[in-house]
């Protein structure tokens, strides 16, 4: 079991950032994303956006204000957890929470800090009836170890970069692999286009173009799925896996579940400490609502303050917090 | 009045007229006339939750840059008459189109 002082959930900019303001406090922190990389919102969907309403930044790219804050942030050694998802808090008698992700890593803390923004990026299905009954027993949304796919027969759903970079990896691995794409074209990376193209005309892939996969069958385990075409013939083909690759979209997920106030897929907090209705629980940035909110990165900073001056009296009971400015003391390590 | 057609998720249909002459996106009047569209990323073509089928008008609208096109590709649900409701500026071109809301609700 990991032990530490806070817990955050989600490592985008206003998580990172409250590990800083809680170092400054001496309190340590754990941060547990669903994503296999920090930066949440920033580094998902607009890494290469500027942003232009960062104080003292007329312009930052998006990617290099999550750099900047992860080189900010390294003298307190957060530690991470990164592609698990957050399932369940538990409270102790003492009055500690115990969190466990969906890979069964556990993490002890005096204070839970939820930074989740808009959620979990989860995967974009496709609507396909009986889907998830087949997840985990040939269906799945990304390719974790392509080795598993080796001998296989395996189709790609979709028209993005990772569903062409995969079928072009694939195509050396697998016994079969068929790409099914809505239209006629790829609008990617033009090389990989290219590629699945040459491929395809080799007959090492079969490319099945303006179709869609409408349902999926198996005794227990995926054996085959239908294609239904544009004008709407439908054939069948024999599948050992099935991959779509639509993509991520945020998702609240099981935060809902905490027994918190929830307010249109967001946490009611208080604006003296950003505290939700369950004591030793914050709400930071995007994932919180307040008369006035603004879902802006700014705010989610300011917000990762006030709550840290208010943590600290679960993390140091006995000690009394004096505000100190960095000008003054720098920036205590540990 | 620029008029067209939305119909909701549950199949409702509203006819809504837009003055002419403002510069805004289906997906601002959408939401102005309080529709359900996350519009995640504000209209940067980013994020899709701002995805709309047009069953009718689809040929007289501007058609689709690269940055959309590419969003929708990731997209399962879409089709050829799909397009993201912020790259779609509001003006007499829509005039007696019929605009399904597709994204997710949450
Ligand atoms: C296209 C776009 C442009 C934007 N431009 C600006 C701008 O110019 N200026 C500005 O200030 N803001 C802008 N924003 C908004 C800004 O990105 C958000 O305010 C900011 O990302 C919020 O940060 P956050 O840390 O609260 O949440 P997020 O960045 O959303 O990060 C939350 C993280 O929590 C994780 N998570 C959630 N639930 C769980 C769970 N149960 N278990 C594990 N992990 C979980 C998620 O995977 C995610 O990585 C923009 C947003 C978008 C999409
Ligand atoms: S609002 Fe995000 S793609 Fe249109």
């Amino acid at each position: 079991m990991i032990t530490t002082d806070i817990c955050i959930i989600g490592a985008g900019p206003v998580g990172l950032f409250a590990v800083f303001e809680a170092g400054l406090l001496k309190m340590r922190c754990h941060l547990i994303d669903a994503l296999p990389q920090v930066g949440g919102q920033l580094s998902e969907i607009y890494p290469q956006k500027p942003i232009y309403d960062i104080p003292g930044y007329p312009a930052i790219n998006a990617q290099t204000l999550v750099d900047n804050l992860m080189d900010q942030i390294a003298p307190f050694h957060p530690t991470f957890t990164l592609g698990e998802r957050v399932e369940t808090l538990e409270k102790q008698d003492d009055g500690s929470y115990v969190i466990t992700t969906s890979d069964g890593t556990a993490v002890r803390c005096q204070v839970v800090v939820i930074a989740g923004g808009l959620g979990c990026f989860e995967p974009r299905k496709p609507d396909i009836v009986n889907l998830e009954q087949f997840e985990g027993r040939g269906v799945a949304y990304m390719v974790k170890n392509p080795e598993q796919l080796r001998d296989r027969r395996v189709v790609l759903a979709g028209g993005g970069d990772s569903a062409l970079d995969w079928t072009i990896f694939l195509a050396d691995i697998a016994r079969e692999v068929t790409l099914v794409h809505r239209s006629d074209t790829f609008r990617g990376a033009p090389d990989s286009a290219e590629k699945v193209f040459e491929l395809a005309q080799e007959g090492r892939i079969n490319l099945v173009l303006q179709s869609n996969i409408t349902s999926i069958s198996g005794n227990g385990h995926l054996n085959q799925v239908s294609i239904t075409a544009k004008d709407k013939t439908v054939t069948s083909l024999p599948a050992d896996n099935l991959i779509p690759l639509f993509g991520l979209t945020p998702k609240l997920g099981p935060i809902a579940d905490w027994g918190l106030n929830i307010d249109k897929s967001a946490i009611s907090v208080n604006t003296t400490d950003y505290a939700t209705n369950v004591e030793r629980v914050y709400a930071i940035g995007d994932i919180n609502t307040y008369p006035g909110k603004l879902k802006l990165i700014l705010c989610g900073f300011h917000e990762a303050a006030l709550m840290c001056q208010s943590a600290f009296k679960y993390v140091y009971p006995s000690q009394k917090l004096s505000f100190k400015y960095t000008t003054v003391n720098g920036v205590p390590t540990f | 009045m620029i008029q067209f057609t939305v119909e909701d998720r549950d199949g409702t249909r509203q006819m809504l007229d837009v003055p002419e002459g403002f510069s805004l996106s289906l997906m601002e009047v959408l939401k102005g006339s309080n529709y359900t569209v996350l519009a995640t990323c504000g209209g940067m073509a980013l994020c899709a939750t701002c995805h709309v089928q047009v069953l009718a008008g689809l040929d007289s609208l501007p058609p689709a840059q690269d940055a959309e096109l590419d969003m929708l590709d990731t997209l399962p649900d879409s089709d050829f008459d799909s397009r993201l409701s912020c790259q779609i500026r509001v003006d007499e071109r829509l005039e007696g189109g019929i605009f399904r809301i597709k994204g997710a609700e949450q």
